[in-house]
């Protein structure tokens, strides 16, 4: 296999790393911050369930709930999984990773006091309004370097996709280097894994500086 | 009356905070609230502002009725509109000020005005400018909360408040979490605005302050009212025994 052919099938494996990375943050962080405002309900059943769900995510292995999302339709109802198994890495990771953003957030926002709350209820803003306007922003700021660390875990953990035989390129490397016998492939999956969390910690540090005109 | 509570009553759990207390405040009147620790002032400041829910009594902004008395005789609060509206007559300004971190101080301002109560950009920007200048702050405008002194921090706190233009605004130990040499141009503050008729209810520490620029001091101890009137009479001549106690411990 020349290095052309190699190069070009690991490259259609990035494309496939970059979707399941970029589908989660898309999808599973508006999702976490719906968990944590279920999570924070004052109904006792739904934050109970928002805390069992997050003791699951957090508490099992990525790719043990990978495989569960992707078979477990076919043996719980006996459902056709073909054609299924993108989104159910999408569903898988998002779900995943949901929670631990739930979890970012929920400190986040326990971090902001009391005061501000209070100063914006006499002031007459809206409960929408201090969330929006008041509370969100400061707890950006705050989680921020939390984020930076979970979207660096995601970089790496896209390569448990091959869990469900996905071609991601993490997968196709270890093909590659089965049917050449060479460790090359590992060592382009390596850099490219470097690089992309070069690129994330070069924006996330760009957000934190664009956040840093106070204290 | 700007303000009037009547048999207000107050527990948390088991204890009871504030024992059938009532107080009214007429307009531009400067009312003092001082006595020792956990004696209710806080509580007392807020229930008025709605921050704590009142077991029973009665609270009423410039005649308005906001809690009434129910027919079970708990206190029953007016619907969510009617709530907002009564909202407005009043300023609260905290210890620890509460400024938003991630606004300006030009922000802090004028962003309840204009989002909340909806009021004209233009009008409510020439306002904020002329309170930053009354507070001595025309310079700061564009600071962040975090580069300013906790005496300048709390001058935009009492800025922000009245930006509302609020019938009556409240104070809640304003100076106690300053150094001791910022106190002075917080209170200067504060008294050029009951030289401006502005009506206040104020807690506070600061027993010359109290004595010098209130129409009335109250004294609270366990939750009641204790003694009240001209300060003169309540500073130089208490009628009570644990007010002359409360004084002494002070001067000490
Ligand atoms: N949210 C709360 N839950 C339970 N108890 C409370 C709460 N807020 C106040 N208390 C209690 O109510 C009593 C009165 O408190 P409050 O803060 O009104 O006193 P204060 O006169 O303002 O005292 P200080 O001078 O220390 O500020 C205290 O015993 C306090 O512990
Ligand atoms: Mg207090």
């Amino acid at each position: 296999m020349s290095c052309q052919v190699m190069l070009s099938s690991m490259g259609e494996g990035m494309l496939r790393t970059l979707a399941i990375f970029f589908l989660t943050i898309l999808f599973s962080m508006p999702l976490g911050m719906v968990v944590t405002l279920l999570r924070r309900s004052r109904f006792k059943i739904i934050s109970g369930i928002m805390k069992v769900y997050i003791a699951i995510m957090r508490g099992t292995p990525l790719m043990l709930q990978l495989l569960a999302w992707y078979f477990g339709p076919y043996y719980l109802f006996g459902a056709s999984i073909r054609g299924y198994r993108f989104a159910a890495i999408i569903i898988g990771f998002t779900m995943n990773y949901a929670a631990y953003f739930a979890e970012i957030y929920r400190g986040g926002i326990e971090s902001i006091s009391a005061g501000q709350y209070e100063a914006a209820e006499v002031l007459g803003y809206s409960k929408t309004q201090t969330f929006f306007k008041i509370i969100l922003p400061q707890v950006m700021k705050t989680i921020m370097p939390s984020v930076t660390n979970e979207i660096i875990t995601l970089v790496k953990d896209t390569s448990l996709a091959f869990a469900l035989a996905y071609n991601e390129m993490f997968a196709i490397a270890k093909q590659i280097a089965a049917s050449q016998t060479s460790f090359t492939p590992y060592v382009v999956a390596g850099v490219f894994y470097f690089v992309m969390n070069y690129v994330v910690a070069f924006v996330m540090e760009r957000v934190e500086k664009s956040m840093d005109y106070y204290s | 009356m700007v303000l009037e509570m009547k048999n207000i009553k107050k527990s948390f759990g088991d204890v009871e905070v504030l024992k059938d207390i009532s107080l009214a405040v007429d307009t531009s009147e400067v009312v003092s609230i001082i006595g020792p620790s956990g004696s209710g002032k806080s509580t007392l400041l807020r229930c008025a502002t709605f921050l704590e829910t009142i077991d029973s009594g009665e609270i009423s902004y410039t005649g308005t009725p906001a809690v009434t008395t129910g027919a079970d005789g708990k206190a029953e609060y007016v619907g969510p509109a009617e709530l907002r509206k009564a909202k407005q007559h009043f300023g609260l300004v905290f210890q620890n000020f509460n400024l938003f971190p991630h606004y300006s101080v030009m922000k802090n301002i004028t962003d309840a005005p204009i989002n909340v109560q909806k009021r004209d950009k233009d009008e409510v920007f020439a306002e904020a400018e002329e309170l930053l200048r009354k507070m001595d702050l025309s310079h700061r405008a564009d600071a962040y909360p975090c580069q300013l002194s906790g005496g300048q921090q709390q001058r935009v706190a009492i800025a922000r408040a009245l930006a509302m233009n609020p019938a009556i605004l409240f104070f809640d130990e304003p100076t106690s979490a300053l150094d001791p040499e910022l106190t002075g141009e917080v209170l200067k503050v504060i008294r050029q605005l009951a030289e401006d008729k502005m009506t206040m209810v104020v807690v506070t520490h600061e027993m010359p302050f109290a004595r010098s620029v209130s129409n009335r001091v109250i004294f609270m101890d366990g939750g009641v009212i204790v003694e009240q009137g001209d300060p003169e009479e309540v500073f130089g001549n208490p009628t009570q025994e644990r007010t002359k106690q409360f004084l002494k411990n002070y001067q000490q």
